[in-house]
């Protein structure tokens, strides 16, 4: 295809120095994995402890920083970074660009991650235990009752913010300066929009994150009192600053994966997407109502009652927007010529149980039921359902879909399919009866429960170890695809449509250093 | 380890086989004991079916299409992607379902805020890890605490069926009044949540927070803690007592001719062995969560006790009583004042200072105490003359 002068330099310092979008989109995904991992066996801790009622594994101290943790790396160290690195591969390819906008930038977003991250894990080691008090981190169990080592925590999420907000403008940069001639905003590719509006959440809300916590370190080192009502402070002030910034963030979590189920579908139900243009509306309004919704994870605070009244209408008409875009994903496939390979299945298992997800929203909303499900296992069934099969579903999705162009090989498409319904049945399996045990009254983040929760938590427990065990075999399949492989096509997947598909397979080191012509 | 296999060979044939095993086990959200309560789970229940029957539609049309609209079927694909009439329905359709579900909520809404005309109100506090209920007005308070054994918790025993759900003194109301809650914290956040009454309100330190209840059947309802407050968050539950009006009014008297027994008991002449007795027992109560049944904590966050410069200097004696009666800011070692009587902080002095082999021999009575309250500092008086008469 294309002239090359140089490829990737040889042995570690190729990692170390690269400015390449892809090798750092490999890196992101990579540490992403490594996040997922060792979020992941967090997880595995919570759920052994909850395997039966009693004691038995761990202290509840121990216990509240396993919550924690598993919280922010999920959401921190494997989400946000697993789309970033989706951002990097796929943006500048999708639009004929030939790279980031800012390269270097981009080296350095990536760069800050691991040291981020091993700040925020090593205060598990230190004196007084990590952090304890939830991923939400309410002051002032954070702030007065908080462990030594929450200043470290507080230079990491700094830190980690600093890296999302870099990341943010070389995505919003690319997107506006680096289109192909002809690549007009509204024939850009769903994941592109989303990836776009996504970004400026990012710039909008961690900045607002940024100030919290810096508030938090006021208060700890500096005998301020923003959060203490003792010196004029106010324990609530922490909560609205912290959902204003925490509710665009779960958006932050989902947009970019509506944007690459809106590529799957259409490719595997071979027929356009439907309604194109809704869904770039529906994508921006959400983002929209998402700053307006903040204090729906409120509603048992004592807001006043017109407060209240409002963030429950503003939080129902999230259900408008987002009902549209799985009403045209159905539309898509209605009628057209399916067949179910693993993006495939991951994606309509996405719009399924997002969906159910989505349903489980539209009751919390509902801000007097909301008294009864606020803070139970009902809210950690709702909030997994939105997260595992949406984002990570997506993310599984989108690495099916897109790893033969990065790999030149084809994966193991069998082993795939396991992969597909282990994960399937062990997420179910896990968070299902979680329902049942927060609407039966089970408060979340408590290490040990009453008997009538017991049956439901060994279900879960089962169910967890299931899908924990069942991302190895996900690790496997993607080294032995990294390595070998039947060659894959340019374009592998029949119905697939797009400028990522135009280049070989694998890509090659530099693409589209002559702009691509778009039609 | 056999139990648990046995349970689990249960529960997997109890799912296939056994709808009456269902039938035990608590699904949904309870219809609770007042009329709001029964209005929440009607709302809960209508948005459910609403959510339930838009499932089955477009889960409906979903399923259809890859049953029906294979490939390997033979299915050609249609290129149809857009109408503005479609997508004008599936807008507007969903905005007017939730236009008639948002009127009963706010009608809901507007009733749990009017917490106006209360015939009683008691003020909740959440402190780590108890609440503490005062009757205003009725000069009646105390904290309730767990009350499961440990051993129960940490295996050694069997479980009881309220494990987790007991307290030592549970809140006790009349039915058929109207009982306001005003919820406040005296440390970091919790939330106070009885599902049978659906209250559930966050106490936060340095506000009040207001919420209500009107029962209609007597009975005991089980809650817990539902905002993380720490490390013990999952183990301070709430035990509502709803009686009748008699039953509550002659509670009322008890806990009146109760406080005036321990006003009595403080101008008592105490021994050594009956000040140990008291002091294991309050301490097995309140500080063995932190400073731990063997007095060693969990340092750094929980000092130890034992062998702590604290409790066995003999100058220092005031530093402990300051600490016990008035805690320590920015640490979980809350004020005890309020929360025990002058002989369970005696005791519990006396006992910190000669358990675990930290025999100092020094004793603490209830009248030092109040010496102390009073003083502001330690004079040993009483507890020199107790001393010669025990020898």
């Amino acid at each position: 295809m294309s002239d090359h002068h140089h490829g990737p330099e040889k042995g570690l310092m190729r990692w170390v120095l690269t400015t390449n979008h892809k090798d750092i989109g490999s890196m992101y995904m990579w540490f992403s994995f490594a996040m997922f991992l060792l979020g992941g066996s967090m997880a595995m801790v919570i759920r052994a402890e909850l395997f039966q009622p009693g004691l038995q594994i761990v202290e509840p101290n121990f216990f509240n920083q396993m919550t924690t943790m598993h919280g922010l790396i999920m959401v921190f160290g494997a989400v946000m970074p697993a789309f970033v690195g989706l951002a990097n591969w796929m943006i500048p390819m999708m639009i004929g660009a030939p790279d980031m906008a800012l390269p270097r930038m981009n080296n350095w977003s990536f760069w800050i991650l691991p040291f981020a991250f091993a700040l925020m894990v090593s205060t598990l080691f230190m004196e007084g235990g990590g952090p304890n008090f939830g991923w939400t981190f309410y002051a002032p169990l954070s702030t007065d009752y908080a462990p030594p080592s929450t200043t470290f925590f507080i230079f990491a999420v700094h830190m980690m913010g600093v890296s999302s907000i870099m990341g943010a403008i070389n995505v919003i940069a690319t997107i506006l300066n680096l289109r192909a001639p002809g690549m007009t905003l509204m024939k850009m590719p769903l994941f592109v929009w989303t990836w776009l509006i996504t970004a400026y959440l990012l710039i909008a809300v961690m900045p607002v994150l940024a100030g919290a916590v810096t508030m938090m370190l006021m208060d700890i080192h500096f005998g301020t009192a923003f959060f203490n009502a003792g010196g004029g402070g106010d324990p609530v002030l922490f909560q609205h600053v912290f959902w204003f910034f925490g509710h665009p963030e779960v958006y932050i979590m989902i947009l970019p994966a509506f944007g690459i189920v809106s590529a799957i579908i259409p490719a595997f139900s071979r027929k356009p997407l439907f309604g194109y243009t809704s869904m770039v509306y529906a994508v921006a309004s959400i983002a929209f109502l998402s700053f307006i919704v903040w204090a729906h994870h409120m509603f048992t605070v004592g807001i006043p009652l017109v407060g209240e009244i409002f963030f429950m209408y503003a939080t129902m008409l999230i259900a408008v927007p987002t009902g549209v875009k799985v009403f045209n994903w159905i539309a898509t496939m209605f009628r057209g010529s399916l067949s179910f390979e693993t993006p495939m299945l991951f994606s309509v298992a996405f719009v399924v149980l997002f969906t159910i997800g989505g349903f489980s929203g539209l009751m919390l909303s509902i801000a007097p039921a909301d008294f009864q499900y606020h803070d139970t296992y009902f809210v950690v069934a709702h909030f997994h359902y939105v997260l595992v099969p949406g984002a990570i579903f997506a993310i599984f999705a989108g690495t099916y879909y897109w790893l033969p162009k990065w790999t030149g090989h084809m994966y193991d498409t069998a082993l795939s399919k396991v992969h597909f319904w282990m994960s399937f049945i062990g997420m179910n399996l896990t968070f299902f009866p979680m329902h049942f045990v927060g609407l039966a009254g089970m408060p979340r983040r408590i290490p040990d429960y009453n008997m009538q929760f017991a049956d439901f938590n060994m279900i879960s427990s089962i169910g967890g170890f299931m899908f924990g065990v069942t991302q190895l075999l996900f690790l496997f399949i993607v080294i032995k695809c990294v390595r070998g492989g039947e060659k894959a096509e340019a374009k592998p997947w029949e119905g697939a449509h797009g400028l990522e598909w135009m280049v070989p397979s694998p890509a090659p080191y530099h693409t589209f250093t002559t702009p691509p012509d778009v039609k | 380890m056999r139990l648990q296999a046995r349970r689990l060979v249960m529960l997997l044939t109890g799912l296939t086989t056994s709808p009456a095993l269902w039938a035990e086990w608590a699904f949904n959200m309870p219809e609770g004991v007042t009329d709001l309560s029964r209005s929440i789970y009607d709302l809960h229940m209508t948005i459910f079916w609403i959510t339930v029957v838009i499932g089955v539609l477009v889960f409906g049309v979903m399923f259809w299409s890859v049953i029906f609209h294979r490939k390997s079927r033979g299915a050609k694909a249609s290129e149809f992607h857009e109408s503005t009439l479609v997508e004008i329905l599936w807008t507007s359709i969903p905005f007017a379902i939730l236009v008639v579900m948002a009127i009963p909520a706010t009608k809901t809404l507007i009733e749990v805020y009017d917490a106006d005309n209360a015939d009683i109100d008691i003020k909740v506090t959440g402190y780590q890890w108890k609440w503490q209920y005062e009757y205003l007005g009725e000069d009646v308070s105390f904290f309730s605490n767990l009350s499961t054994p440990r051993d129960e918790i940490s295996n050694a025993r069997p479980k009881n069926p309220n494990y987790l759900l007991e307290v030592d003194e549970p809140l006790v109301v009349p039915i058929g009044k109207k009982i306001r809650f005003l919820v406040t914290g005296a440390d970091v956040i919790h939330s106070w949540w009885v599902p049978e009454l659906a209250v559930k309100k966050d106490a936060i330190p340095g506000f009040i927070n207001e919420s209500w209840a009107k029962i209609n059947k007597p009975g005991i309802y089980r809650g817990q803690c539902a905002e993380l407050c720490g490390k013990d968050h999952g183990f301070m539950p709430v035990v509502v007592d709803a009686r009748t009006q008699e039953d509550y009014e002659s509670w009322l008297q008890e806990k009146r001719e109760e406080a005036a027994k321990i006003r009595e008991l403080t101008q008592k002449d105490w021994t050594m062995s009956e000040l140990m007795a008291k002091g294991e027992e309050v301490y097995n109560k309140v500080c063995v969560a932190c400073h731990q049944l063997n007095g060693q904590g969990l340092p750094p966050m929980f000092p130890a006790l034992k062998g702590a410069e604290m409790a066995v200097k003999r100058e220092m004696i005031d530093d402990h009583i300051n600490i016990v009666l008035y805690g320590k800011k920015g640490t979980a070692m809350q004020a005890f004042k309020d929360q025990l009587s002058e002989v369970d902080i005696a005791a519990v002095v006396t006992y910190e200072r000669n358990a675990w082999g930290n025999n100092t021999g020094e004793m603490i009575t209830p009248k030092d105490i109040l010496d102390y309250k009073k003083d502001g500092k330690y004079t040993g008086r009483h507890s020199q003359e107790n001393a010669k008469e025990a020898k």
